[in-house]
Parts: structure tokens; sequence; C-alpha cells
């Protein structure tokens, strides 16, 4: 499947020329001596395991410990006594709910967009290839650049945006305080991440279009099926699994949203637009609560592990209902 | 095109000409309904660049223009030129440069080695380390960055550079192996044998056939380990407090905070920062394309 993109573009045609398997051959899949593969292996996996396999094991050991940062100073081992903290603090709960609008607010809008563009950029049509490069530059500058752009043209005096909205379509009479209450920080940080993530959706999408077969709405107009039966009953049915991939990905990307917060608002004002990741952060590293963050990183992480486990399997038996 | 010369032929008779044109017309329509939905599109895409970028090259004011400049009404470079010298930015441009080249050449050698050996060889324990690097794809690196920075610090890696290169190319080594491994598969297994025959060994097998027949795959794996690296901001912000030794999103973020209303050298500095990005995306397009949907599209 993944050999097949590889090559670029040469996407529908691909069963005729399909990419050769490699033979068994099982002898000369052998290493002449057993230490071979692990020699050509080994500074990846000991580079993979160093810093993401072993500091998993260590995040939850230092989630049971009161962890002292000073090495003079002894760690004592506290049990739960972390994560029944978490549950029990007011400002975690308002940064799981503020993730969860964020969610709410940011991925239906940056898939619906993503794939309104893909389906419009999959024919042809003049300055196609430009319009996908211009879609796709958000997503390849850097958190930094685009948040501290969006926190300057969401700036309450004179701001882009609320030129936008009080000067030329006239909704408003005064000036949006935007980044300075919760729910309309919340809304900019959201904008924000719909207007990086939608180029990332498109592209994504656009290559699994691509995928459907041209035989199938050729069969579907000689049913008489107009654009919108086909797009319901052909292309959906034929990007199903990119999509779910895609919608997966973004909710897992809503609950890390994080430089972004942490630039626009910084969690204010007075922590109403905190998220779990900058609330985190700043208990492990303005207050050096290490456990602490790390509980809540587990916590984080187990939640999504099983939003992600719920989707594919609620998503994915839908799908055998309808067949 | 066709349509203009078809036209007056099929305008009396023929009722097949008749449901030709008809499927013709709307067609165009559409067409032209879909290029203005795109073009508006991509210019909320662009609009925002284009303030900052008109920003950077007006001189500095405290109060912002109102309208919002799309296009710089007067010219300077003033704002480049202070960011530039005064303000560190050629030294964070230069940390940056560095810090990512050296990400990216580091990456692409060791995930390719590690690649090569699952996609040739059959070994113990072979499909279970293949599924741990998988499941590392999964982990959202903020899980563990308490523990990374506990090992940045006892492997003496805090504020430096190279520690830097060390844990973008540790953070990069699961996907690039996953990427460039489904490529060395396709490697076929004829060419390998025909080198067996000439007496060639196994690293000689490496480096003659299967490194530059891997080439596009290589290209994908450099555009991302660059592009991951010159943009990333957690990881230098948490183990970086020598101001000499920011990165450039580091700098701009730190230099924003200090200085809350330089808007203008704000946007000079990120306007350089973002001018290798483009560089990068729009001459390695393909490849990264290649790389975005692997994985994502069956």
């Amino acid at each position: 499947m993944t050999a097949q993109r590889l090559s670029g573009q040469e996407v529908s045609t691909a069963s005729a020329a399909r990419p050769r398997k490699p033979g068994r051959g099982g002898a000369s899949r052998r290493p002449s001596h057993w230490w071979v593969p692990w020699a050509f292996a080994a500074p990846g996996l000991i580079l993979f395991f160093l810093t993401t396999g072993y500091p998993l094991v260590r995040s939850l050991q230092i989630s049971f410990y009161n962890w002292s940062v000073l090495p003079t100073q002894a760690s004592t081992f506290i049990g739960l006594d972390n994560y029944t903290r978490a549950l029990a603090d007011p400002q975690f709960w308002t940064s799981v709910t503020n993730a969860g609008v964020y969610l709410l607010m940011s991925v239906p809008a940056t898939v619906a967009l993503g794939l309104l563009f893909a389906v419009l950029l999959q024919k042809k049509m003049p300055g196609r290839t430009l319009f996908r490069i211009l879609f796709y530059i958000p997503v390849v500058t850097s958190w930094v650049v685009v948040s501290l752009l969006f926190k300057f043209l969401f700036t309450t005096d004179d701001g882009a945006v609320n030129w936008f909205i009080t000067d030329f379509l006239s909704l408003s009479d005064h000036a949006v305080p935007w980044l300075e209450q919760r729910w309309t920080g919340l809304i900019a940080i959201s904008l924000l991440g719909i207007w990086k993530n939608l180029g990332w959706c498109l592209v994504v999408l656009l290559a699994s279009l691509g995928g459907v077969g041209e035989e199938l709405y050729e069969a579907a107009a000689l049913d008489g099926a107009n654009a919108w039966h086909k797009f319901v009953h052909v292309t959906l049915p034929g990007i199903r699994g990119t999509l779910l991939f895609v919608l997966v990905l973004q909710v897992i990307g809503a609950f890390n949203v994080f430089p972004s917060v942490l630039l626009m608002t910084n969690g204010g004002p007075a922590g109403s637009t905190e998220v779990p990741l900058t609330y985190m952060y700043k208990q492990a590293f303005s207050f050096l609560d290490f456990g602490y963050g790390s509980a809540m990183a587990f916590i984080l992480a187990i939640f999504i592990f099983i939003v992600s486990f719920a989707q594919f399997k609620f998503l994915g038996e839908k799908k055998e209902a309808l067949r | 095109m066709t349509a203009t010369s078809f036209k007056p032929k099929s305008l009396p008779e023929a009722d097949k000409a008749t449901r030709n044109e008809r499927s013709k017309r709307p067609f165009n329509v559409w067409l032209l309904v879909r290029v203005a939905i795109v073009v508006c599109g991509a210019v909320l895409m662009v609009a925002p660049f284009m303030i900052m970028v008109s920003a950077s090259l007006e001189p500095n004011t405290a109060i912002l223009p109102n309208p919002p400049h799309f296009l710089p009404q007067t010219l300077t470079s003033a704002n480049y030129e202070e960011a530039w010298t005064e303000n560190n930015f050629a030294g964070f441009f230069g940390n940056s440069a560095y810090v990512s080249v050296l990400t990216t050449v580091a990456s692409v050698v060791i995930s390719s080695m590690t690649a090569f050996a699952f996609a040739r060889f059959d070994f113990p324990l072979k499909n279970f380390m293949f599924s741990l690097l998988l499941a590392g794809l999964m982990i959202p690196g903020i899980v563990v960055i308490v523990p990374q920075f506990v090992l940045a610090k006892s492997l003496n890696m805090l504020d430096s550079l190279e520690g830097l290169v060390f844990f973008y190319t540790a953070g990069q080594i699961a996907f690039t192996t996953f990427l460039l491994r489904a490529f060395f598969e396709r490697v076929p297994r004829e060419l390998d044998e025909a080198m067996t025959v000439d007496g060639a060994g196994i690293l000689r097998k490496f480096l003659v056939l299967y490194i530059p027949l891997a080439r596009p795959a290589l290209a994908t794996a450099a555009v991302f380990s660059f592009l991951g690296a010159w943009d990333e901001y957690v990881w230098a912000l948490t183990v970086i407090s020598d101001a000499t030794k920011r990165t450039l999103p580091l700098g701009i973020a730190a230099f924003q905070g200090e200085h809350s209303t330089a808007w203008g050298l704000v946007f000079a500095a990120s306007t350089l920062a973002v001018i290798p990005v483009i560089a990068v995306y729009v001459a390695g397009q393909k490849h990264l394309i290649a790389g975005i949907t692997t994985g994502a599209v069956k």
C-alpha cells in the first residue's frame, strides 16, 4: 500500500504497473552472521529506546513520586497521590474542558473544509498545483511564527480581525478583546488550528480521492446519479478509511494543542484558556513538580488512547453495518 | 475548445448533440464556481502571511495601521537589519541551520541503516522490534518530555546545540525508518542476488545497490527531518536557557515576549524563518507529499 504512494502521483493505474513484490527467497534473507542485522539496526534502535522507550517507563515511575529535582534531596514514593490530585484539581478540569471545546470548534471544520477543497481540487483546474502549495504553506510553517502572527491579527486595538468585523462587515460597533477573555480566546486559537491544519487534511484526502476507481463514477453516472449522489455513494465510501485516519489524527492533535495556546494567551486570563499540555508543562517546568506533571501527561495519554480506540471501533463497525 | 467548433453544427438537430451540449454547459459553470471557492480559500490562507511580510517591510510603529496593510505602503529594510545585527537573529539563524542540517544528515544515515536491517533480513525479535517502533509513532512526544529532560540533564545535553540534534534525530527515527523500510523492500531480489554472484558483501550491497535506489525515499526522509528540526519549539524551550544557543523559533518567541509591540522586528525575523521552509517545501514538494500520504492511504 505504501509502496505505490512513494513513487508519487501515478495512483489509479497502479494495478497494471504494480511494483514487484520481493521474492521471498528464504536463504538470501538469512544474514551471514547473526549479528549483521543488529549491527545495522543498533544505532537507530538504541537512540529510539533511549529517548522514547526508557522515558516512557521512567515517566510512569516519576508519576508515583513526589519527585525532587535537586540531586541532594530524596524523592518520596506517594503512590497514586499525583493522579488523585489531578482528578480533584479544578484547573485540570478547566484545561480538559478547554481542549474539548477546542476540539469541537476546530476538528469538524478542519476535516470538512479539507474535504471540500480536496474535492474541488481533485479535477483539473487552472493553477491546481499552485493552490495546493498555498494551502499547505501554513502546515510547514513553525507554530511559533503562525501563533505570533495570529496573536497580532487578533490584537484588540486596530487588529486585522477587529478591523474586518467592525469596519468591513459592521458586525460589531466595538473592538472585541479576543485574547483577553476565555471563549473568544478559545475561538481565536481554534481558528488558528483550522487554518494551520486544513492543508494537511486536504493533501491526504486528495491523495485518497485519486484512488477511488473511475469506473465506479461511470457506473453511478449510468444509473443517473447526480454530483451529490456520486459524492455520498461513491466518494465517501471510497475514502472512508482515510477519512477516519484524518479524523483520528486531528482529534489526537486537538488534545495535544500546545504552542498556540502558550504563545497566544499563555493560558490566561487567570488560567481560563489553559489546556492540558500548557497546564502540565507549567506544573513540571515552572513549579518543578515533575511527579504531578508526569501524572497529568499519563492521564492525557491514556485518555487519548481510549478515544482513538473508540473512534476506530465505533466508526469501523458502523462501516460494516453500512455494507 | 472542442465545444466551440462543435456548437454551431449541433444547434439545429440531432438529439444526441443537444444532450452533449447540455452536459457541457453546467460543467463550465461548475468549473467557475470551483475556481471561485478555491481562490477564496487560498486568499484566506495567504492573507495572514501578506500582513506579516508587509508589517516587516514597514517602519515599526506602536499603533497598528487601520485598515491592515496587505501590501507595504512604505518600504524599508530597517527591521531586517536591526533584527539581523542588533538582536542576534543572525546567530539564531545560524544555530537553526546548524541543528537542522546535522539532524537531517544524522536521521537519514541512521534510519536508512535501521530500515535496511528490517527490510533485508530475517532475525529474531524483528517483528516485535518493528511493532515497538510503530507504537513509538503513536506516543505524543510531550508525554515523555519530563523524563527526556531528566535524561538530557544526566547526559549533559542541556544548553547544547548537539544535544538538540541528538534528541531531534531520535525523535525522527521511528517515522523515517518506517518510510525507508517500505522502499527497501521493493528492491528486486534478483539485483541483490546478482551482486552476491559478483562476490559483493552486504555492506557493499547496501551502499552501491540499496541506497542509490532509495534516493526518492531518502529525499522524503530528509525533507521531513529538516522541517521538523527547523520548526521545533517546545523541546528547545525546555532545554535551552543560554540566549546565544537559541534557535529561530525560540529567538522569535523570546523577542516577542520581551518587546511586545515591536511587531515589525518580530515579523522580519519570522519572514527570515519562513523563507527556507518554503524553499525546502517547494523544492521537495513531491517527496513531502509522498511522505504525508504514506500509511494514510490504503
